[in-house]
Protein backbone atom coordinates (compact mmCIF):
# COMPACT_ATOMS: atom_id res chain seq x y z
CA UNK A 1 0.00 0.00 0.00
CA UNK A 2 2.84 2.34 0.77
CA UNK A 3 4.65 2.10 -2.57
CA UNK A 4 1.31 3.05 -4.12
CA UNK A 5 0.98 6.02 -2.06
CA UNK A 6 4.72 6.95 -2.94
CA UNK A 7 3.75 6.80 -6.60
CA UNK A 8 0.89 8.29 -6.40
CA UNK A 9 2.97 11.31 -4.57
CA UNK A 10 5.51 11.47 -7.28
CA UNK A 11 2.17 11.90 -10.14
CA UNK A 12 1.36 14.47 -8.58
CA UNK A 13 4.63 16.21 -8.20
CA UNK A 14 4.88 15.61 -12.08
CA UNK A 15 1.87 17.23 -12.42
CA UNK A 16 2.96 19.75 -10.22
CA UNK A 17 5.69 20.47 -12.75
CA UNK A 18 3.38 21.07 -15.83
CA UNK A 19 1.05 23.49 -14.42
CA UNK A 20 4.75 25.31 -13.40
CA UNK A 21 5.45 25.35 -16.77
CA UNK A 22 2.07 27.33 -17.73
CA UNK A 23 2.55 29.61 -14.97
CA UNK A 24 6.01 30.78 -16.12
CA UNK A 25 5.05 30.71 -20.20
CA UNK A 26 1.46 31.47 -19.41
CA UNK A 27 0.70 34.25 -22.69
CA UNK A 28 -1.77 36.59 -20.54
CA UNK A 29 -1.81 36.74 -16.34
CA UNK A 30 -5.41 34.78 -16.64
CA UNK A 31 -3.14 31.59 -17.72
CA UNK A 32 -0.77 32.00 -14.68
CA UNK A 33 -3.83 32.13 -12.75
CA UNK A 34 -5.54 29.07 -13.96
CA UNK A 35 -2.39 27.33 -13.44
CA UNK A 36 -1.86 28.40 -9.71
CA UNK A 37 -5.41 27.04 -9.27
CA UNK A 38 -4.41 24.01 -10.63
CA UNK A 39 -1.21 23.78 -8.76
CA UNK A 40 -2.95 24.57 -5.60
CA UNK A 41 -5.90 21.41 -6.16
CA UNK A 42 -2.80 19.14 -6.59
CA UNK A 43 -1.09 20.41 -3.52
CA UNK A 44 -4.26 19.77 -1.28
CA UNK A 45 -4.17 16.52 -2.37
CA UNK A 46 -0.64 16.22 -1.87
CA UNK A 47 -1.13 17.08 1.54
CA UNK A 48 -3.99 14.50 2.34
CA UNK A 49 -1.90 11.93 0.37
CA UNK A 50 1.04 13.06 2.99
CA UNK A 51 -1.28 12.63 5.60
CA UNK A 52 -2.02 8.87 4.87
CA UNK A 53 1.24 7.43 4.69
CA UNK A 54 2.29 9.16 8.56
CA UNK A 55 -1.07 7.78 9.60
CA UNK A 56 -2.10 11.21 10.54
CA UNK A 57 -5.05 12.83 8.85
CA UNK A 58 -6.89 14.19 11.27
CA UNK A 59 -3.99 16.43 11.79
CA UNK A 60 -3.38 17.47 7.79
CA UNK A 61 -7.22 17.97 6.68
CA UNK A 62 -6.98 20.87 8.84
CA UNK A 63 -4.11 22.61 6.81
CA UNK A 64 -5.88 21.05 3.57
CA UNK A 65 -8.74 22.89 4.04
CA UNK A 66 -6.89 26.03 4.90
CA UNK A 67 -4.91 26.32 1.97
CA UNK A 68 -8.00 25.44 -0.19
CA UNK A 69 -9.89 28.88 1.54
CA UNK A 70 -7.00 30.69 0.93
CA UNK A 71 -6.51 30.09 -2.76
CA UNK A 72 -10.48 30.92 -3.26
CA UNK A 73 -9.66 34.22 -1.23
CA UNK A 74 -6.91 35.03 -3.60
CA UNK A 75 -8.51 33.87 -6.59
CA UNK A 76 -11.00 35.94 -6.20
CA UNK A 77 -8.96 38.83 -5.22
CA UNK A 78 -7.11 38.66 -8.04
CA UNK A 79 -9.91 38.66 -10.43
CA UNK A 80 -11.93 40.88 -9.11
CA UNK A 81 -8.88 43.51 -9.27
CA UNK A 82 -8.41 43.17 -13.23
CA UNK A 83 -12.30 42.83 -13.41
CA UNK A 84 -12.53 46.58 -12.33
CA UNK A 85 -9.77 47.87 -13.84
CA UNK A 86 -10.65 46.70 -17.41
CA UNK A 87 -7.26 46.54 -18.88
CA UNK A 88 -4.58 43.52 -18.26
CA UNK B 1 -11.56 -2.69 0.13
CA UNK B 2 -7.74 -2.23 -0.98
CA UNK B 3 -8.46 -2.44 -4.62
CA UNK B 4 -11.38 0.01 -4.48
CA UNK B 5 -9.08 2.41 -3.15
CA UNK B 6 -6.52 1.38 -6.06
CA UNK B 7 -9.33 1.83 -8.53
CA UNK B 8 -10.54 5.57 -7.33
CA UNK B 9 -6.81 6.80 -6.95
CA UNK B 10 -5.57 5.47 -10.31
CA UNK B 11 -8.88 6.40 -11.93
CA UNK B 12 -8.36 9.71 -10.73
CA UNK B 13 -4.65 10.64 -11.55
CA UNK B 14 -5.31 9.44 -14.76
CA UNK B 15 -8.17 12.69 -14.90
CA UNK B 16 -5.69 14.68 -13.20
CA UNK B 17 -3.17 14.08 -16.03
CA UNK B 18 -5.51 14.47 -18.63
CA UNK B 19 -6.47 18.11 -17.47
CA UNK B 20 -2.34 18.69 -17.42
CA UNK B 21 -2.11 17.79 -20.89
CA UNK B 22 -5.05 19.94 -21.58
CA UNK B 23 -3.09 22.70 -19.57
CA UNK B 24 -0.23 22.28 -21.94
CA UNK B 25 -1.97 22.17 -25.66
CA UNK B 26 -4.54 24.13 -25.85
CA UNK B 27 -4.36 27.44 -27.23
CA UNK B 28 -6.51 30.02 -25.26
CA UNK B 29 -7.69 31.01 -21.43
CA UNK B 30 -11.12 29.83 -22.58
CA UNK B 31 -9.95 26.56 -23.54
CA UNK B 32 -7.23 26.14 -20.93
CA UNK B 33 -10.17 26.70 -18.30
CA UNK B 34 -12.22 24.12 -19.80
CA UNK B 35 -9.59 21.44 -19.11
CA UNK B 36 -8.86 22.51 -15.99
CA UNK B 37 -12.42 23.38 -14.50
CA UNK B 38 -14.11 20.23 -15.63
CA UNK B 39 -11.31 17.24 -16.04
CA UNK B 40 -9.51 18.47 -12.72
CA UNK B 41 -12.61 18.29 -10.42
CA UNK B 42 -13.20 15.34 -11.29
CA UNK B 43 -9.94 13.82 -10.89
CA UNK B 44 -9.44 15.47 -7.75
CA UNK B 45 -12.92 14.04 -6.42
CA UNK B 46 -11.79 10.65 -7.29
CA UNK B 47 -8.41 10.64 -5.07
CA UNK B 48 -9.88 12.03 -2.15
CA UNK B 49 -12.96 9.27 -2.51
CA UNK B 50 -10.49 6.66 -3.03
CA UNK B 51 -8.40 8.32 0.13
CA UNK B 52 -11.54 8.23 2.76
CA UNK B 53 -12.51 4.56 1.38
CA UNK B 54 -8.67 3.94 2.98
CA UNK B 55 -10.08 6.15 5.90
CA UNK B 56 -13.17 3.32 6.45
CA UNK B 57 -16.01 4.68 8.66
CA UNK B 58 -14.82 7.29 11.00
CA UNK B 59 -14.35 10.69 11.61
CA UNK B 60 -11.67 11.30 9.39
CA UNK B 61 -12.80 9.90 6.14
CA UNK B 62 -15.74 12.77 7.05
CA UNK B 63 -13.42 15.16 7.18
CA UNK B 64 -11.79 14.45 3.79
CA UNK B 65 -15.30 14.55 2.37
CA UNK B 66 -15.77 17.74 3.71
CA UNK B 67 -12.74 19.03 1.70
CA UNK B 68 -14.53 17.17 -1.42
CA UNK B 69 -17.45 19.19 -0.77
CA UNK B 70 -15.33 22.04 -0.52
CA UNK B 71 -13.28 21.81 -3.72
CA UNK B 72 -16.50 20.70 -5.44
CA UNK B 73 -17.93 24.68 -4.59
CA UNK B 74 -14.55 26.39 -4.97
CA UNK B 75 -12.88 24.92 -8.44
CA UNK B 76 -16.08 25.97 -10.72
CA UNK B 77 -16.06 29.19 -8.79
CA UNK B 78 -12.65 30.16 -9.37
CA UNK B 79 -12.72 28.79 -13.22
CA UNK B 80 -15.71 31.27 -13.58
CA UNK B 81 -14.59 34.08 -11.92
CA UNK B 82 -11.42 33.63 -13.57
CA UNK B 83 -13.25 33.68 -17.13
CA UNK B 84 -15.70 36.40 -16.61
CA UNK B 85 -12.44 38.81 -15.58
CA UNK B 86 -10.99 37.62 -19.20
CA UNK B 87 -13.99 38.73 -20.92
CA UNK B 88 -13.72 41.98 -19.23
CA UNK B 89 -10.81 42.72 -19.62
CA UNK B 90 -11.22 42.23 -23.45
CA UNK B 91 -9.00 38.89 -24.43
CA UNK B 92 -11.05 37.13 -27.38
CA UNK B 93 -11.76 33.61 -28.07
CA UNK B 94 -9.55 31.55 -29.93
CA UNK B 95 -11.54 30.98 -33.29
CA UNK B 96 -9.88 28.47 -36.21
CA UNK B 97 -9.62 31.41 -38.50
CA UNK B 98 -7.37 34.77 -37.70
Amino acid sequence: MSEFLYSTMTVLAILILVYLYRVIAGPTVFDRLLGLNGISTKAILLVVVIGTIYGRVDMFVDISTGYALLNLVSALAVTKYFEHRRSV
Amino acid sequence: MTILVWACVAVGLFFLAVAAVGMLRLPDVYTRSHALGVTDTLGASLVLIGLAFHQGFTLTAGRILVILLLLLFLNPVISHATVRAALRVGLKPWTKEP
